[in-house]
């Protein structure tokens, strides 16, 4: 019998493993934002002193890693998986990342939900007692997304308000089994969840019902409620899913509107010209290990469920006329 | 595709009814000015060609072109055209300007996959369905104009 399982979709840890040390890298306009004194590196150009944005992504990614690595202070030979993802085709970012840094790895896709997604299964494989020592990853670029799902960065065109910026940057986090806040108590793996979204300039609005959906079964499966958390924070809703989700929500009963927030609109500030807010994989990634870690370590919030939410999809079924499935991957995070 | 629920509708519906509308008023003030001072300036330089001798029905119209295309995609590379679209949309796009800043924008992107399959291969990836559905439509206005003349 799975002791470790609550409810439906919900893993509650026997012995909670802990995030030991983290590491973000940023690009230049998140490094101008509100949360700017919280990464560790904030690059001056989109390049990395790479010849391309691809191999600027996955050189954050590494650096990431290799930063969180070290902080953690784990010799580098006692990393036993390195769990990684990342928005480009087949995931080369978090590959081309593992092949120079030669750990086990393990990839993973939950496109915007990736952290949450490599947080669970690490915090699975720790608590497991299959790894005493994991780090997980994920990263996105702005120019190399833009690239890929829609248009070259020089053309000429309007975007909607309901457009989000993706991020660029990387972020990594060592899970171990050392005694140690903060912890990961819960997981909540989600279901893929359509509610029949056609536009991809519209990606908040897509994911809220997905990201609600994860909610309300992490709230049922663990009998907790709202008041048992400090803060929830969804990964990349922006505010046009944001508030979406928090109407959802309170149509299903569930009051979150004084310790609700969200990844895509904490990262930029509204003067920056970035529509809706932020997305990518790095977004929920660079907030949590960047400014919800710290806070974590400082006391300030002791008690936080991210909710990290993914479109799945890419232009080519959109092109061909399917909606949008998405996804949301709930992560307790706590000091015990 | 997948056959639409009555849960998706009013999910669809709800979503329709809290989004924020893009600025349409703005939009269409701002590609109405910028759109017209480009129109503008075609023909500032069309009356110095003119004036500088060359044809005004067959030459400076040309020669006018080719400058216009010159500019959009001089500006295209010194990063300035898309901060203009940004503000102008359809009033940068839809001029000689807008067409070759939508072929240097993906042939400047490209150029990391090579000369060939980057920048040549996807030169176009904007600008191809324009010159398609351009270039078959004139031919059958062409063919349609023929058949009415005799």
């Amino acid at each position: 019998m799975a002791v470790k399982k609550l409810g439906a979709q919900t893993v509650k840890f026997q012995n909670p493993p802990s995030i030991i040390a983290t590491a973000t890298v940023v690009g230049p306009v998140e490094g101008k934002g509100p949360l700017r004194n919280y990464f560790d590196l904030i690059l001056g150009d989109f390049k990395f002193q790479e010849k391309s944005w691809e191999k600027a992504e996955k050189k954050m990614l590494k650096e990431a890693v290799e930063m969180a690595v070290k902080k953690s202070g784990v010799p580098s030979d006692k990393i036993e998986y390195f769990i990684a993802g990342d928005l480009l085709n087949q995931i080369i970012s978090a590959s081309f990342a593992a092949r120079e840094l030669g750990y086990p790895f393990l990839g993973i896709y939950g496109a915007c939900s990736t952290v949450a997604e490599g947080l669970g299964i690490g915090a699975m494989l720790v608590d497991g007692g299959y790894a005493d020592n994991i780090v997980v990853g994920t990263s996105s670029h702005f120019c190399s997304a833009e690239r890929q799902y829609r248009f070259p960065l020089e053309l000429g065109n309007q975007r909607p308000p309901t457009a989000q910026r993706t991020v660029t940057g990387a972020g990594a986090a060592v899970i171990s089994t050392k005694n140690q806040n903060p912890r990961i108590t819960y997981v909540t793996t989600g279901k893929v969840i359509d509610m029949g979204a056609v536009d991809p300039n519209d990606m908040g609005s897509a994911m809220a019902p997905a990201a609600v959906d994860t909610i309300v079964m992490h709230l049922e499966d663990s009998k907790r409620t709202p008041e048992d958390y400090d803060l929830i924070v969804t990964g990349d809703l922006a505010s046009v899913g944001k508030d979406i989700a928090q109407k959802l929500m309170l149509q299903k009963g569930i009051d979150v509107s004084n310790k609700y927030t969200d990844c895509g609109l904490l990262i930029y500030s509204p003067e920056q010209d970035v529509h809706a807010g932020g997305s990518g994989c790095a977004c929920a990634a660079v907030v949590t290990f960047g400014y919800i870690f710290n806070e974590m370590q400082k006391g300030r919030y002791n008690k936080i469920l991210l909710v990290a939410t993914g479109a799945l999809m890419n232009s080519t079924i959109v092109q061909q006329g399917e909606t949008i499935p998405c996804i949301a991957h709930a992560v307790a995070l706590e000091n015990l | 595709m997948a056959k639409i629920t009555q849960e998706q509708k009013d999910y669809q519906q709800l979503v329709k009814n809290v989004k924020p509308k893009p600025p349409y008023l703005k939009n269409i003030v701002m590609a109405f000015l910028v759109g017209g001072l480009i129109c503008l300036i075609g023909q500032l330089i069309l009356n110095f060609y003119i004036s500088l001798g060359l044809d005004s029905t067959k030459e400076a119209p040309s020669a006018t072109s080719a400058t216009l295309v010159f500019l959009g995609a001089f500006l295209t590379g010194l990063g300035v055209y898309d901060k203009i679209g940004k503000r102008a949309g359809a009033g940068s796009i839809v001029p000689i300007t807008g067409f070759a800043n939508s072929i240097v924008a993906p042939a400047m992107e490209f150029k990391s996959e090579g000369y060939v399959f980057g920048v040549a291969a996807k030169m176009f990836v904007v600008a191809g369905p324009v010159l398609v559905y351009g270039i078959a439509s004139s031919a059958l206005i062409g063919l349609i104009y023929y058949v009415v003349k005799f």
